[in-house]
């Protein structure tokens, strides 16, 4: 058998070694991770049904998960890591709640599976403000009531944060009058509600998110 | 120290106290609750709207791995009187709990799958396979509408009621209007999925649950499956948006814990987007006829407002929109009914603003029409009709100021710059509307406890079992308990979502705010009374010896009043105190709904754009002034209000969910193609609050606000887009293919 | 989702060799195989994880053309330099697509391969769709059908292609590049969609064993002069009604050449040559143009609830031209 090739059957002796099922967070210290021997990147072949060691680093911290394939980002960070601030809306890209930043780029990881963001960087609302004071992008939209129930929260967040990446890399949007131009494109307000479209706030509010990036935007540069 | 610094807190705009919690990932909704040995639950859902299941294939989804439980008719538990025993809009319905065939609606609950992950369960529902007898549904509202019936009351209202002569009012018209309008079946899509997790300890029952009334879920558990109430606890400190779908205990709550009581584990049941499209109500389709009769001057003489909406076949829910038309205008003459059309359809349900949306838009473009037929401006023919007593019942108004709201709204859109004619704005190519409307929401108030508790620390713990569901209810009451008791809002911790706390009414009907707010002020206002009263009588305390009347409480001092030096920290005190001191109280709405009509009111100024060949709608402005008694937090109420206007804007253009006729199956039943909302829909929305406390309806002078911001908006838009385009559209959405 | 293999594919053969294989499809963005799953529409015996293949790059041919790796994300093809101002066309419709999110994940390759939002294709409790189970019928002929094609449709499907990307491919002339172990293939851009006449189930040329691996552009004349124009319900974050794009090479105010190609009307990206012939040679003025609009939709068959796609197409034609122009 291929040493890269994880079977069903095989699956189980893994899972008695990180001893536990697949509900939980299996382990993430070095040692474990370096006992159980698994590679540091997505095993070749997993057949189906067949647990896979998956390895994430998730804000900073190194997560040695056992998935199946199928499994997605979304429901590994929420289910198996237990990092819950990243919502499930939808878990079809249509809401954007589960806006997660990978490599700084912004995704939906109810569409990603887990096991192909091995290596990534991978960063959720949690890892925003690790050490207690909020973000600018989060304390804008505490100040500006940039959300009601606060379940999109996370998501235009983390989708803001990276926004305000992008528009500083001078990328165009739908709203941009003129594709061709060069240089610095003005992060005006129908710039910014085109760029959090991909967001849906269903508490409806958009007044103030976009006062909230618009005030993050300014105070960021 | 300022004398004054907690006086004034109600009404200021203070941050979200759970603002943190929310922007970090910290606030934790239902389906993140994870008790140990937690499994996961798929409900599989039917594919035809009639008939019954005669075969259902378990063999395989029961060899899948992981499964644990396919649940269905032919194993569920006999739940006492076939499941229908906790009927009681509403916490109680008429739900769908596997104890019989018989499939009513397509996606109604079928079966229930439970594994040991929620890949297993996922992959293992998709393998339950029902085939089905099927019977002939009713399906065409056009078609069943000859069917219609009356039903038993409209929301506590009765169906039909007549004032004056409206024949008589429609013989002495000299101008009438009379159309049908229609609103389509919609969706409230929260964003946040309904979830349930259920917990058996020992016989009893823990349930996380997505609601809008904790002690309504558990109430309507208990009943369901034949238990005290006293074992049922619920649990739910933050949901993801409600909007009226989280205000009933869907079958799904009653399912998972079903079969968490079957697998002896804890199950976590979260209803998929696609779901959301049938078992857990949505707002129904109406056909309103308004008929209006006026005089000339404009003057109304008559007003019919007939009202025929769907349900379903196993429960009449009604959407009562002609009930707006018996408190709207002084017209002497009216005549408002509601029929039902039974079909095979998930049970509709409250959704934002039921009946005052739909009915609004009916009423206030009829009105509209009749500006239009007179030549006068809209706001002086409301101003001609202004009701200084509800119409229907004679009744005068616990406080109305909805002049004070046309007058400020008008100003501050500009309304002056209106040209009457239509078409007669335009920017450049682009055709440029400015309609209006009236917005309007009655003002509801139940029973509900609260408790205040000193902490040690002299900080206070204060509880209500309510919910916050995006409304703000954990800032405002935090801010009505620090103002009541005389300490920073930093020194009060709220805590809500709990039937362990004492119990609150539902967070629906725009009524939280008002019934827990006078009882937050009452439990804080005795315990404040408690602690003068035990300081005054304690020898080792700054103010020992003042009269209890002497003494206040502000900034988290307790000072004697003539005399400052004599004080101390409520912290101090509280140390002294080594056991608790708490106090509880219930608070009940009183005789005002006897006395008075009780309403909140609005003007809703919009301002479209529309592309006169591709027929494309834009929205770059609303205006809006409301009167809804006095704001408890302008921040909050503000962005609430917007919101509200955000669902009007998406009620009136983009919103509608498909029925396919043939197999009653929604055909949009996902948030790609039924539309809420972007945030590129959404431009400049300006509320305006006339601050008139209503202190004739509850002692805080509040009014409560959660619907209100919808009405009025649909009717507005189509309004705007009449005067912009020339073209009078009824029906709604109103989507750019009308306008083409 | 059901259970699949997963396999990941380190070279262009790993790739070749398991799709050789049958039942298996290719993860790249996942953006709409990953949805299709999760609905039960695609349920593949296995997956092949392509992400790590070398085609992501974007490489000046020496035609002065570009070929676009299968793997580039639709936000990088968007704002690289060369796209922006030799293809602005394509820069327009690729960032009124989806979400920034969306764009983000979502590979030209795969952007390509897109399937339609047909209400009853994406949900499997609707019995009939002969896309999803060829000969079970079509809903969609007598259900709510606003959102479905007036052109090119069949009594077998009236679904319609879903991508804006691929619109604007089209009015550029570009060419699907692909790979099997039998080789390689171009396919002309027009030719790679298909209509769905009997067999539906069928949206593209691509054979099962194939491999998108790049779209080539050759030297466009319609920089100066082009529009993407998307009419849809929502202001954004949402699926073209219609959409055009419009790319005009003018001499003064004749024009040279042109493509006229709509979206959201048809089974494919769908070339109005009739509109293209009206304005090949003729000068711009109001007659051309309404000329131009109404040979957009020869032959158009609308259903009960899509009439008004053929004057809202009609239309966008007309405007979308106007704004090309006047760039």
């Amino acid at each position: 058998m291929d040493a890269n090739r994880l079977t069903a059957e095989g699956h189980a002796r893994r899972r008695f070694l990180l001893g536990t099922a697949s509900l939980g967070v299996v382990a993430h210290t070095p040692s474990l991770f370096a006992a159980e021997d698994a590679p540091l990147v997505a095993s070749a072949h997993v057949e189906r049904g067949a647990l896979a060691p998956v390895r994430l680093q998730v804000n900073g911290r190194d997560y040695m998960l056992s998935l199946e394939p199928r499994v997605t980002l979304l429901d590994a960070l929420r289910e198996y890591i237990g990092l819950t601030g990243t919502k499930k809306g939808c878990d079809r890209g249509q809401c954007g709640a589960c806006t997660v930043l990978v490599n700084d780029r912004r995704i939906n990881a109810c569409l990603a599976l887990a096991i192909a963001h091995q290596g990534d960087r991978i960063r959720t609302v949690e890892g925003l403000a690790p050490h207690g004071a909020l973000h600018a992008v989060q304390a804008a939209f505490v100040e500006r009531d940039g959300f009601q129930c606060g379940y999109c929260t996370p998501g235009q967040i983390c989708s803001a944060v990276a926004m305000l990446q992008e528009a500083r890399s001078d990328t165009i949007s739908a709203a941009t009058q003129d594709v061709r131009q060069r240089g610095p494109i003005a992060l005006t307000d129908a710039e910014i509600r085109e760029r959090m479209s991909g967001n849906l706030c269903r508490c409806g509010a958009y007044v103030g998110i976009v006062a909230a990036v618009r005030d993050a935007a300014t105070r960021s540069t | 120290m300022t004398q004054t610094a907690t006086s004034h807190v109600i009404g200021q705009p203070l941050d979200r106290t759970d603002g943190p919690l929310k922007t970090t990932g910290g606030a934790r909704y239902a389906a993140e609750f994870r008790p140990a040995g937690l499994c996961h639950a798929v409900m599989v859902l039917s594919t035809i709207p009639a008939g019954r299941i005669v075969a259902l294939d378990t063999a395989a989804p029961e060899a899948s791995p992981g499964v644990l439980l396919v649940l269905s008719h032919r194993n569920a538990p006999s739940l006492p009187k076939h499941g229908d025993a906790a009927f009681d809009p509403p916490a109680g319905r008429v739900l769908s709990l596997l104890q019989d065939d018989d499939v009513h609606y397509n996606r109604q609950p079928i079966a229930v799958v439970v594994a040991d992950s929620f890949e297993h369960a996922v992959a293992a529902a998709a393998l339950v396979h029902a085939q089905y007898e099927r019977a002939s549904p009713a399906l065409d509202f056009q078609r069943e509408r000859a069917h219609a019936h009356t039903p038993k009351d409209v929301n506590h209202a009765p169906p039909d009621k007549r004032w004056g002569d409206v024949a008589a009012g429609e013989r002495v018209a000299e101008v009438r209007v009379d159309a049908i309008y229609t609103t389509p079946m919609q969706t409230h899509n929260p964003l946040e999925p309904h979830a349930t997790v259920a917990d058996w300890q020992n016989g009893k029952l823990t349930v996380y649950d997505a609601t809008q009334y904790v002690s309504g879920v558990r109430d309507a558990l208990a009943k369901t499956l034949g238990m005290a109430a006293d074992d049922v606890r619920v649990v739910s400190p933050f949901v993801g948006g409600g909007f009226g779908c989280k205000g009933s205990t869907w079958s799904h709550v009653v399912l998972a814990a079903m079969a968490a009581r079957q697998v002896g584990r804890p199950v976590k049941l979260v209803v998929d987007r696609t779901q959301m499209f049938g078992p857990v109500g949505g707002r129904p389709h109406t056909r309103q006829r308004v008929a209006l009769g006026a005089r000339r001057d404009g003057t109304l003489t008559s007003i019919r407002h007939e009202l025929v909406a769907q349900t379903s076949q196993i429960e009449d829910w009604t959407e009562p929109s002609a009930v707006v038309s018996r408190m709207m205008y002084a017209c002497p003459n009216g005549a408002t009914s509601h029929r039902l059309v039974k079909l095979n359809i998930g049970t509709p349900t409250f959704q934002r603003a039921p009946g005052e949306a739909s009915g609004n838009f009916a009423l206030e473009v009829a009105m509209d029409e009749l500006a239009v037929s007179l030549h006068v401006d809209p706001v002086a023919l409301r101003l001609r009709n202004y009701a200084e007593r509800e119409p229907a019942t004679g009744k005068s108004f616990s406080s109305k100021h909805l002049r004070e709201c046309y007058a400020q709204a008008a100003e501050r859109f500009g309304w002056s710059r209106r040209t009457g004619a239509p078409r007669s704005m335009r920017d450049g190519n682009t055709l440029v509307g400015y309609g209006m409307a009236t917005a309007s929401y009655p003002a509801h108030r139940m029973a509900a406890s609260a408790r205040a508790v000193l902490q040690p620390d002299g900080t206070f713990v204060v509880q209500s079992g309510s919910q916050d569901i995006g409304t703000g209810t954990y800032t405002v009451m935090t801010q009505v308990a620090a103002e009541t008791l005389g300490v920073p809002p930093a020194h009060v911790h709220f805590e809500l979502g709990d039937t362990r706390l004492p119990p609150a009414p539902v967070s629906g009907g725009s009524m939280s705010a008002a019934s827990v707010g006078p009882a937050v002020q009452a439990a804080c206002r005795q315990l404040r009374e408690r602690l003068v009263s035990l300081a005054v009588a304690d020898a080792t305390s700054p103010v020992h010896g003042s009269p209890s009347s002497a003494v206040t409480i502000d900034d988290g001092w307790m000072i004697v009043r003539d005399n400052p030096s004599r004080r101390e920290t409520l912290a101090a005190f509280a140390a002294r105190h080594r056991q608790p001191l708490e106090a509880s109280a219930e608070a009940k709405p009183g005789d005002a709904k006897e006395r008075y009509a009780l309403h909140s009111f609005g003007a809703v100024f919009a301002e479209v754009r529309v592309d006169p060949e591709l027929g494309v709608i834009r929205v770059p402005r609303v205006v809006a002034a409301y009167d809804i008694g006095r704001p408890l937090n302008l921040k909050t109420a503000r962005s609430q209000m917007q919101g509200g206007i955000v669902w009007g804007v998406g009620f009136a253009l983009l919103e509608e969910t498909l029925l396919e006729l043939r197999s009653g199956r929604i055909a949009n039943a996902n948030l790609a193609e039924y539309h809420v909302p972007v945030n590129a829909d959404i431009q400049s929305i300006d509320v305006l609050f006339v601050d008139h406390p209503d202190y004739a309806f509850n002692p805080l002078g509040i009014r409560g606000i959660g619907e209100i911001g919808i009405t009025g908006v649909p009717a507005a838009l189509a309004n705007a887009i009449h005067h912009a385009t020339g073209r009078r559209l009824r029906d709604l959405p109103i989507t750019l293919d009308k306008l083409l | 989702m059901r259970a699949f293999d997963y396999v990941r594919a380190e070279r262009i053969d790993d790739a070749l060799t398991a799709l050789a294989e049958g039942n298996t499809r290719c993860l790249a963005g996942g953006t709409n195989l990953l949805d299709l799953m999760k609905g039960d529409v695609e349920q593949p015996a296995r997956l092949v994880d392509i992400t790590h293949l070398p085609l992501a790059g974007i490489e000046p041919l020496p035609d002065g053309g570009l070929r676009i790796g299968a793997l580039v994300p639709n936000s990088d093809l968007a704002n690289d330099r060369r796209i922006r101002e030799r293809y602005p066309l394509l820069a327009q419709a690729l960032v009124s697509g989806a979400s920034p999110q969306l764009r983000n994940m979502a590979t030209v390759g795969g952007n390509l391969l897109q399937r339609t939002r047909c209400h009853y294709f994406v949900d499997v409790g609707f019995d009939a769709c002969n896309k999803r189970k060829p000969g079970s019928g079509c809903t969609a002929l007598e259900g709510p059908n606003r959102i479905h094609a007036i052109l090119g449709a069949s009594n077998r499907c009236i679904a319609v292609h879903p991508s804006d990307m691929c619109v604007a491919l089209a009015a550029l002339d570009a060419v699907v590049e692909t790979q099997s172990r039998g080789g390689a293939r171009r396919i002309a851009m027009h030719d790679f969609h298909r209509l769905p006449g009997t067999t539906p189930q069928r949206d593209t040329e691509l054979r099962h064993d194939e491999l998108v691996t790049a779209v080539t552009l050759p030297p466009s004349p319609f920089a100066e002069h082009s529009r993407y124009l998307k009419v849809r319900d929502r202001a954004s974050y949402a699926f073209a009604l219609v959409s055009v794009a419009a790319a005009l090479d003018l001499d003064g105010d004749r024009v040279r050449d042109a493509r006229i190609v709509l979206g959201g009307v048809a089974h494919k990206p769908w070339r109005a040559r009739d509109a293209e012939h009206a304005l090949v040679g003729h000068a711009l003025d109001d007659a051309t143009l309404s000329a131009a609009g109404a040979a957009a939709t020869h032959g158009a068959r609308p259903y009960h609830d899509n009439a008004f796609k053929v004057t809202l197409a009609q239309r966008a034609v007309v405007r979308a031209i106007r704004e090309g122009a006047r760039t």
